[in-house]
């Protein structure tokens, strides 16, 4: 019987069967965890952490002053200042525990989302309201904070980091990178390339997914038939989940992903199993795919809560800092509020700024056709 | 359904529906485009009728998309994808430049590619970065590919029928802010071929063409010319590529004057390809040169200055002042 044959008679597959069903592995999380939805603490063999009362409390006020400034940027959306809000309602252990535990020197390469790890940057979150205010394109320089500028082109970012670790390496620098994107990000060939790279040139870069779920209407098993996790092994690196609504294991096990870039290992995966709390962006509407009781179940599983409990419990925070942090945050959400309403329109002459390090003359021409046609209506308007 | 109303975002998803409804081959992929039914919702509605094997939610990866769109031709299927956004039609462009363009030819005509590209293009929502591209002279540029875009409803439930049947891969660029516009549509009318141009509204000193969003400013500039005493003819060129030069020709024999107008930027835009083919057929014909109106050759901006980037109706008068001065 010739190959042919064989293929030919083979029965046909009822699309039934080839359609995709949920994966039960990516609903069942391996995950590192060192504080429990209950605000208990938990060892793990691997990725121990000690931190003195003051870092504890430390991580509990950067994550509430950013769900406060994200919750503050939402409701600017709201009231038509911004065009548009991507909010990291629910991501704030992932954020705050990979933010803090990165060195000056390390250099970051974000998403359209990492409002606190901005924050752990010590970007003032002012400057990342421009983009989405329609404003600027960033506002902030890069080289500042070793903040790169927001990426909204989905993966593209994984490859400069992998580029900009392979550089660290070149020079002998002890820094690290690290790569921020989502679980449908992990789709894109980019993303894959910059796996290749990173594990044939060992570079000293982490990249930190934050699966949160979704990515706009699509669940993750749209995406992926093994955890995400797992895939770093094919590329040739370790791969890690970790709880991330739990910002102790999120700090040690980046921590340790970062120790083992510096240390001339190469790149790590880590995948940070958390939940979108709210819209895509202010422009999505969950309530077309997403059940109510799936977000219910993660509020329960809240990182700032779990923290709360935990530093309580164990007396170390009182209710003086509690009511302090609170003032904080009104605070720097009136700060916020203040500082968007003020922001000016850009002057127009901008478009033409900036378009090349060198000039061009094209675009001389053009700015000065631009400007000799706004100046037609002053004189007009005289 | 005979004559109806319908925004373009309606008659799209009733073009698209029967597209699926026509011919089993037919196939919808795209991210986002099941239960949500697209960012825009063009496709609303559609997973839940024609099921998910045919309305097809895929992994964010759009090389993804488009690559395996060519493969799902090559086994006899019209896929009619989506890109959500025009800026990321980039991560596909090599599939689509490369591979789909490509394959009729390399295969001496004995494949063909029906595939639809949709892309949403355009500016003046008042979205981020990438989301207010016009990259199609960029598609126009590749040889194998067909690049069209309606103004109004029964053009796109139209072109898109003709798309969807169309043996070659077509890009298909929506404009975005067009499509809450409402429209006369009707679906028992005998449609205009794909890629012929239209007289929007007849005119005798002077021709505008456009095409896809700026067709509208282009009306609305004529209605203000009029007021002034000038008569300007509006084309509604519907394809950039290819282009129906014929009907430019006759419209600028008729009026000696072309300006035309897009969002894209003017370097190396399709407004170039048009006063050039225009100057050498209709180089006496022609009272002026021919102008073009577009974006800059500079980034598209942040929001608050898009109004300033796109052509809107002072830049156009502008340049109709500017060809009848000659
Ligand atoms: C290349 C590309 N394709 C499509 C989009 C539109 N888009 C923006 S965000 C998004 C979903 C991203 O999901 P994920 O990577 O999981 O990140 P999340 O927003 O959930 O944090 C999509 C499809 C884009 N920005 N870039």
């Amino acid at each position: 019987m010739t190959v042919e044959s064989t293929a030919a008679r083979k029965p046909r597959r009822s699309s039934k069967r080839t359609s995709a069903a949920k994966t039960p592995q990516t609903s069942e999380p391996q995950l590192v965890q060192l504080l429990t939805p209950e605000g208990e603490r938990v060892e793990h063999p691997d990725f121990e952490i000690d931190l003195s009362p003051d870092e504890l409390r430390g991580l509990y006020r950067d994550m509430v002053l950013t769900r406060r400034f994200d919750a503050e940027a939402t409701a600017l959306q709201r009231q038509g200042e911004l065009g548009l809000w991507a909010s990291l309602l629910g991501q704030e252990a992932a954020q705050i525990g990979s933010g803090r535990a990165l060195r000056d020197d390390d250099y970051v390469f974000p998403t359209y989302r990492e409002h606190g790890v901005a924050w752990c940057r010590g970007v003032d979150p002012t400057n990342l309201l421009g983009m989405f205010r329609g404003v600027n394109h960033g506002g902030w320089d890069p080289t500042t904070n070793n903040f790169h500028l927001y990426t909204i082109v989905i993966g593209s970012q994984t490859l400069h980091a992998t580029g900009y670790a392979m550089g660290v390496a070149k020079d002998g620098a002890d820094s690290a990178v690290v790569a921020y994107f989502g679980d449908g990000a992990s789709s894109q060939g980019d993303v894959a390339e910059a796996f290749t790279f990173s594990a044939v040139y060992n570079a000293p870069v982490v990249f930190f997914c934050q699966n949160n779920q979704w990515a706009i209407s699509e669940p993750t098993e749209k995406q992926m038939r093994v955890p995400l996790y797992q895939r770093a092994q094919g590329f040739g690196f370790p791969g890690v989940r970790v709880d991330g609504n739990d910002v102790l294991a999120c700090l040690a096990v980046t921590r340790s992903a970062l120790e083992r870039a510096r240390r001339g290992e190469g790149p790590t995966l880590v995948e940070a199993f958390t939940y979108r709390m709210g819209a895509h962006t202010t422009s999505d509407d969950p309530t077309k795919y997403r059940a109510d009781e799936e977000r219910a179940a993660w509020e329960a599983k809240d990182p700032i809560l779990r923290l709360r409990t935990y530093l309580e419990k164990q007396d170390l925070a009182d209710a003086a800092f509690f009511a302090a942090l609170e003032e904080e945050s009104e605070t720097l959400g009136k700060r916020v509020r203040e500082a968007v309403r003020a922001m000016p329109d850009p002057d127009r002459m901008a478009i033409f700024d900036h378009t090349y390090a060198d000039g061009n003359p094209l675009v001389d021409e053009e700015r000065a056709q631009f400007a000799a046609y706004q100046a037609s209506f002053a004189e007009e308007g005289n | 359904m005979a004559a109806q109303k319908l925004s373009i975002a309606k008659a799209l998803n009733e073009s698209l529906r029967k597209a699926l409804e026509t011919d089993p081959k037919v196939l919808i992929m795209g991210e986002d485009v099941g239960k949500l039914g697209g960012v825009f919702r063009i496709t609303d509605g559609l997973q839940k009728d024609f099921g998910e094997d045919r309305v097809i939610d895929t992994p964010l990866a759009e090389s993804g998309i488009v690559g395996t769109a060519i493969g799902l031709a090559l086994r006899g299927y019209r896929p009619i994808v989506e890109i959500q956004f025009d800026g990321f039609v980039f991560p596909a462009y090599d599939q689509i430049v490369t591979q789909l363009a490509k394959m009729h030819a390399r295969a001496l005509g004995k494949i063909k590619m029906p595939v639809v590209i949709r892309i949403p293009y355009g500016g003046g929502i008042g979205a981020v970065e990438h989301h207010s591209e016009s990259p199609e002279a960029l598609f126009a540029h590749v040889a194998g590919l067909k690049v069209v875009s309606p103004s109004n409803a029964s053009d796109a439930y139209w072109m898109m029928q003709q798309a969807v049947q169309s043996d070659d891969p077509i890009i298909f660029f929506e404009p975005k802010r067009r499509y809450w516009d409402k429209g006369d549509l009707d679906t028992e009318s005998i449609p205009l071929p794909l890629h012929k141009a239209v007289v929007a509204r007849a005119g005798s000193d002077l021709t505008l063409a456009a095409y896809g969003p700026m067709v509208k400013v282009c009306l609305e500039a004529a209605a203000a010319a009029q007021e002034e005493g000038k008569s300007v003819e509006v084309l509604d060129l519907r394809s950039m590529s290819p282009i129906d030069f014929d009907a430019v020709q006759t419209s600028v024999e008729k009026t000696g004057r072309l300006v035309v107008v897009h969002e894209a930027p003017v370097f190396y835009g399709s407004g170039a390809e048009i006063a050039a083919r225009i100057t050498e057929r209709c180089f006496y014909h022609l009272e002026a040169p021919v102008l073009r109106v577009g974006g800059y050759h500079a980034p598209y901006p942040p929001a608050r200055l898009e109004d300033e980037y796109l052509p809107g109706l002072d830049r156009v008068l502008d340049a109709v002042d500017r060809s009848l001065a000659y």
